[in-house]
């Protein structure tokens, strides 16, 4: 079966090597995820495209406990829906990244754990991958 | 004594907010009117400017065809939950450039049941993200109080308070939706929604509206005798570094919230001071927003919630009442009515009229905070 990513303009690299597409302001540097055409913090338009950090330490998290609705999820992901784990990453000297995270045990997740990028099947569509972070190994 | 420049609450009217079958959200915001003009005592016909909005429940200057097609100017407007205030600060804009007289402000919505479904197009963020499962209200304001509370040492204790709080002063007003109180551990051992929130400590998405009628300069008097002066509406957009509902990133640089703006530039206006406030009335839509949206206006300052909170300083017969009404967790979230109901409840509290939730010290200055996505935030200070 041949996968794809849920949306090249977000999600680059490879399938073993992914990277999260943000941008980056030429006039005051401020990174944004994800891609912006200009500039949230000081309006330039001089914005260019930059491969965000894979690794972060998670700055909150949460559980989602019930099925969001369809749309926006797709009627496959209510159908199997399984708690997941919610929060932002903290890219260290970029920005903070929204995303889904493997662990849903509450027990496992602490503010400030490392987390390292990983892709997931997007609920409801086996064929299609979306970008999550994993706890890494060895930071209990 | 009211000025030239005064701008004043004459009149004030509801809707009951929870489940209304068979009843449209227009239907509820035209009785509402009409029970606001009727506390003004004057008619439809006497009103020379409107502003108003929903969120789901259609557009409101339709209300003409059910009020009466009088010619009157009538600016829709729709800001997520900060619907009500941006109405108000229309009307406000209109009656001090003395481009009106006398105003109408009606706020009203009707709900499907469940979570909020808001579609990530609508929004300037690209399908993935509702597809990946992110695209939830209840998961900003779940991630922003877990972090609130670990910077700033806020236990799940307070946060079930503010919710029992909430169902308590719901019990005692014939307008709320949830009018049975709950216990503290009832409260924290219901379903999980999104930790570290339970099923009680969040509102639902329901039915109600309200209106408002307001007066400029000499016709405040002519119109009541128990005037309610609007003192300053402010309404804001997020800047640069907060922290917002649906927001795939955030930035490391942080900056105030729309809410701190807003809070700080109607108190500048109204000459008042947040500890001069009596009363107040912030959005709850879950536990945790009353307890960050406490500091964010400047009522207290960040990590004094948890001694505030479990003092009872915020309950009816406290320092400062907040949310006397049940707020959101009891009344319910019709989006485009809740910040109006707000101000309707300050209206009742400063007049001495709220019945069973009368705050019993003497009230002079109320406060009210509504915030939405993708971050906005209007603030008012009312003051007799």
């Amino acid at each position: 079966m041949t996968v794809q990513l849920i949306d090249p303009e977000v999600i680059g690299g490879t399938e073993e090597e992914p990277r999260l597409i943000g941008s980056e302001c030429g006039r005051c540097s401020t990174v944004t995820f994800p891609r912006q055409r200009s500039c949230p913090r000081c309006t330039s338009e001089d914005v260019h495209a930059r491969e965000l950090a894979t690794r972060g330490e998670l700055w909150s998290w949460t559980i989602q406990c019930f099925a969001p609705k369809a749309p926006p999820y797709l009627p496959g992901g209510v159908e199997q829906f399984e708690p997941y784990g919610v929060g932002y990453v903290e890219l260290p000297g970029e920005v903070r990244v929204e995303t889904r995270l493997t662990e849903s045990d509450p027990e496992r997740l602490r503010i400030g754990m490392t987390m390292e990028l990983t892709l997931i099947p997007v609920p409801g569509a086996a064929d299609t991958l979306t970008y999550a972070f994993r706890p890494v190994e060895g930071d209990e | 004594m009211s000025g030239g420049d005064d701008v004043a609450i004459v009149g004030a009217g509801i809707h009951q907010f929870g489940r209304h079958d068979g009843v449209t959200g227009l239907e509820m915001g035209a009785i509402a009117a009409r029970r606001a003009l009727a506390g003004a005592g004057i008619a439809w016909q006497d009103i020379d400017f409107a502003a108003g909005g929903s969120d789901a429940a259609g557009n409101a200057d339709t209300s003409v065809s059910i009020l009466g097609l009088t010619g009157v100017p009538f600016i829709n407007v729709k800001n997520g939950c900060a619907t009500g205030g941006s109405a108000l600060t229309t009307a406000h804009a209109m009656l001090v450039s003395g481009a009106a007289e006398v105003a109408l402000v009606v706020g009203f919505d009707k709900h499907p049941r469940g979570a909020f479904n808001p579609l990530p197009e609508d929004w300037g963020i690209g399908s993935w993200y509702g597809e990946t499962g992110l695209m939830l209200t209840t998961q900003f304001f779940a991630l922003k109080i877990q972090r609130y509370m670990a910077d700033y040492g806020i236990s799940d204790s307070t946060l079930a308070k503010v919710a029992a709080k909430a169902f308590e002063n719901g019990a005692r007003n014939p307008n709320a939706w949830r009018r049975k109180p709950l216990s503290e551990d009832e409260i924290l051992s219901s379903r999980m929604v999104n930790h570290p929130l339970t099923q009680y400590m969040f509102c639902s998405p329901g039915e109600g509206a309200v209106a408002l009628v307001l007066a400029r300069g000499p016709r405040i008097r002519e119109l009541t005798k128990a005037p309610v002066y609007l003192r300053s509406v402010v309404f804001r957009t997020r800047r640069f570094g907060s922290f917002e509902v649906f927001s795939p990133s955030i930035p490391i640089e942080s900056a105030p919230s729309a809410t701190t703006e807003a809070a700080a530039a109607a108190f500048e206006e109204a000459g008042i001071g947040p500890s001069d406030v009596d009363i107040a009335q912030l959005q709850d839509t879950e536990s945790g927003a009353e307890v960050m949206h406490l500091a964010e206006t400047g009522l207290c300052e960040h990590g004094e919630q948890e001694a505030l909170i479990q003092s009872g300083a915020t309950e009816l017969g406290g320092r400062i009442p907040v949310n006397t009404d049940g707020g959101c967790l009891a009344c319910g979230e019709p989006i485009g009515a809740s910040g109006l109901r707000q101000v309707h409840e300050i209206v009742l509290q400063l007049r001495g009229e709220a019945g069973e939730r009368q705050v019993p010290k003497p009230c002079r200055v109320g406060f009210t905070q509504v915030y939405g996505a993708p971050g906005v935030s209007a603030c008012t200070v009312l003051t007799v």
